[in-house]
């Protein structure tokens, strides 16, 4: 068996579609909600890379970078979100925190 | 034209009154600090109002013998897109004939006021008030445009209201000058109407300018139907013009307000009520008569509204009690003639009338208001009887009066009311016959009505003593409440009678020759002969007023004046139970008297009710329910509710957020991924 982009592509849409589920059944905990946002990115590169090398395109890669740098800059200020937030609310409970409605 | 006549001698007519009512209006009341008394603010305003006359029996002299005339303006108010709004001054026959009237009777009145309202509070305010009325009057009268006719229109209109309601704290007075107030406001309303439709087709608000195109309004077609019909727009313009004067000369049915305006003190209901203010509808028609001319419909319409009045007025003064109020309905009913005469085209004959009315209803209220003194405020004539022993100059005064009122050949109400009616025989105009019915039957009436009051105030037993609510007034005379005997009024009241009975008696017989048939109103008044052959009719049946006198003896109007002193000799003196009979018979008829025909009934409880009604209507289903309800409450909840709606979106959990993107983004996806397909596949 050989792998090819098709295999690729629908490990991508099942680590995506396992974050999206993951954004949604997550009732408790903050980080969760953080880390399935990450799995998100992570599959969309996945797709990414997976197009550019069956594709021979590296243009691809490089966004994959960007990517993992946006990434990394967001999960870092989303931390020191999550801190400030625990700080003031002593609890990163998702249930609780609705204070964004209008 | 001579120019025997200048501007500032006539600017000294009005404005000598005007002086006399500012000095006693602000030096002599609390405005000013009370700093002249009693004394100098009667003088001040006899001066001013003595000037005036004299002034104006001179202009009178020059313009009867001398033919002067006058007309020029004195001074240009404004000018707005070519409508000039002068004050002028235009002085002819008409003109100087009211201006004499209306500055002997205002005199005659002001020296009256000294004894009747001696001891009122209200001294001084009475004379600034009656001085600024004759000077809005002589300004109505010497007007030589419509907008200062309009200015003294109001202005005598202001100074009525002021002075219906003198007493101010009684409040039927309060009512009734209110009452006067509002009824104008109406046939005001239709005045400014006619003089913006003068203004708007016309382009000028000058008499000689608008008479000298009145032919050519006369031609022009009212742009809109009026009661599905087509009209002329002469004739809504006179219309409108005599609603004007229905209002002011209180003419049915704007007459409402007449009889309460008895509630102001007598000197006024004599100056304003009877002589002169309620007379300006007629000058004013007969003023504006090249107009009226040219429009049979609006003569029509003015001759049936007088003979209404005329007629029907007339039967309320049978049964009214009240001695003011008797003269007050007498006054409607010899305003109605006048107006007839109006409508016959014999504007000489209603402006004749105007002026002999003006004397003798005068006389007859001033000496009404002596009875009322001598009978210590006392007004129902039920309670006189047998005043004549007490007051012989008021008696005697009185009954020149009576007899002048009622038409007895040789006084002056003879010549002018039986002019009015031969005018209105000869009239061939709709609705000639019934005024026709009704100036005669009112002759009846007239004098049946006077002589009742005649007879009851001052022949028969003394009934002074029996009046069971006999309260004495609030305003004056407790200096005498010990005795209940009438006694004769003092000299200030009784000399203005004595010169008021001497026109009443003469000013027909001297006048009637170059009023009616001479050229003294020649080119103040415009009758157009060819259409309207009243007067030349008129004119070839007089012989000199001696002739007319001794002709009348065979004419119905006197037999029928005469049937009338008759039935209430033989009612009121002869046999009293008469009264009481009758009044049972008819008990329908009567009760419909005592309430006036229901006008007020209808006018309180129909047009008030309905007015209040509709505004209560329009406030809480226009202005509560639509605008304030509906439109901005309404817009208010409206996007409340949405917002509500909307905010239920808004939980404030990331997860209801992503879950809305990622639908969004399915959604999208979905279209844009299907959409290629779909169409593709409708295409093929």
């Amino acid at each position: 068996m050989t792998l090819t982009l098709g295999h690729y592509l629908t490990l991508g849409a099942a680590l995506f579609a396992i974050a999206v589920v993951g954004i949604f059944l997550n009732r408790k905990n903050l980080i969760v909600l953080l880390m399935a946002i990450e799995l998100m990115l992570l599959a969309v590169n996945l797709n990414f890379v997976a197009f550019s090398h069956y594709l021979g395109d590296m243009h691809g890669q490089v966004f994959v970078f960007f990517i993992l740098t946006v990434a990394a800059a967001e999960s870092a200020i989303g931390l020191a979100i999550l801190v400030l937030l625990f700080r003031n609310k002593s609890s990163i409970n998702v249930d609780e925190l609705n204070t964004l409605k209008g | 034209m001579s120019q025997t006549l200048n501007a500032s001698t006539l600017l000294a007519v009005p404005l000598a009154p005007l002086v006399g009512s500012v000095l006693a209006g602000i030096l002599g009341t609390q405005l000013g600090g009370n700093w002249i008394g009693r004394r100098l603010s009667h003088t001040f305003t006899i001066l001013g109002v003595l000037v005036a006359f004299i002034i104006s029996a001179m202009t009178l002299k020059s313009v009867a013998m001398d033919g002067a005339r006058f007309n020029e303006t004195i001074y240009e108010w404004m000018v707005v897109g070519g409508l000039k709004m002068e004050i002028g001054f235009m002085v002819d026959g008409l003109t100087a004939m009211m201006m004499c009237v209306v500055t002997f009777v205002s005199l005659m009145v002001h020296i009256y006021t000294i004894g009747y309202m001696e001891e009122d509070e209200g001294y001084n305010r009475f004379f600034a008030y009656i001085s600024l009325f004759t000077f809005s009057m002589l300004m109505l009268v010497m007007s030589n445009n419509l907008l200062q006719l309009f200015f003294g229109w109001e202005a005598v209109g202001l100074v009525s209201y002021l002075l219906i309601g003198f007493w101010f704290n009684k409040p039927t007075a309060i009512f009734a000058n209110m009452k006067a107030f509002l009824v104008n406001r109406v046939g005001d309303f239709g005045f400014i109407l006619g003089i913006g439709l003068i203004a708007a087709y016309a382009g000028t608000l000058n008499y000689t300018e608008v008479f000298a195109k009145a032919t050519e309004l006369g031609a022009i077609e009212f742009p809109w139907y009026i009661l599905g019909q087509d009209a002329m727009l002469i004739t809504v313009i006179c219309i409108c013009l005599f609603i004007g004067a229905m209002g002011k000369s209180a003419q049915f049915p704007l007459h409402v307000w007449l009889p309460d305006s008895m509630e102001g003190p007598t000197p006024i209901s004599a100056l304003i009520h009877a002589a002169t203010m309620v007379t300006a509808g007629i000058f004013m028609v007969a003023r504006m008569s090249p107009l009226f001319e040219l429009s049979d419909t609006a003569l029509s319409f003015i001759m049936v509204i007088g003979a209404i009045t005329a007629l029907f007025m007339g039967f309320l003064g049978i049964i009214q009690n009240d001695i003011k109020r008797v003269v007050a309905y007498s006054t409607l009913s010899q305003l109605g003639y006048m107006t007839v005469a109006l409508g016959a085209s014999a504007y000489s004959v209603a402006v004749f009338h105007l002026m002999t009315h003006a004397f003798f209803k005068a006389l007859l209220f001033l000496g009404a208001g002596s009875v009322i003194i001598g009978m210590h405020h006392n007004q129902d004539i039920r309670w006189m009887g047998g005043v004549r022993k007490y007051m012989p100059i008021t008696w005697i005064t009185s009954l020149l009066g009576s007899l002048a009122l009622i038409g007895t050949p040789l006084f002056a109400g003879f010549y002018s009311k039986d002019s009015i009616i031969e005018a209105v025989h000869e009239s061939h105009l709709w609705g000639a016959g019934f005024a026709n019915f009704a100036v005669l039957a009112g002759v009846f009436v007239t004098a049946f009505y006077s002589f009742r009051m005649y007879f009851l105030v001052f022949h028969g037993k003394e009934r002074y003593d029996q009046n069971p609510d006999a309260h004495h007034d609030d305003h004056g005379h407790h200096g005498h409440d010990d005795h209940h005997e009438p006694h004769e009024s003092p000299w200030v009241v009784t000399v203005p009678l004595v010169l008021l009975a001497i026109p009443s008696v003469v000013i027909g017989y001297l006048t009637i020759q170059p009023m009616l048939y001479g050229d003294f109103f020649k080119d103040a008044i415009f009758v157009d002969a060819t259409k309207h052959h009243v007067m030349v009719e008129l004119a070839a049946a007089f012989h000199g007023p001696l002739a007319m006198a001794a002709h009348a003896f065979s004419t119905l109007p006197f037999w029928l004046a005469l049937a009338g002193v008759a039935t209430a000799y033989y009612m009121y003196m002869v046999n009293p139970a008469v009264p009481a009979a009758i009044k049972r018979a008819v008990q329908p008829i009567y009760t419909l008297l005592e309430n006036k025909y229901y006008l007020d009934w209808f006018n309180e409880n129909v047009l008030a009710r309905g007015a209040r009604m509709l505004g209560v209507g329009l406030w809480k289903g226009g202005d509560q329910a639509v605008i304030d309800g509906t439109l901005v409450n309404g817009s208010w909840k409206v996007v409340g509710w949405v917002a509500g709606v909307v905010r239920w979106f808004q939980s404030g959990y990331l997860y209801h957020y992503a879950l809305a993107m990622i639908l969004g983004i399915v959604v999208l996806m979905t279209y844009f991924v299907t959409w290629p397909m779909l169409a593709q596949w409708l295409g093929r």
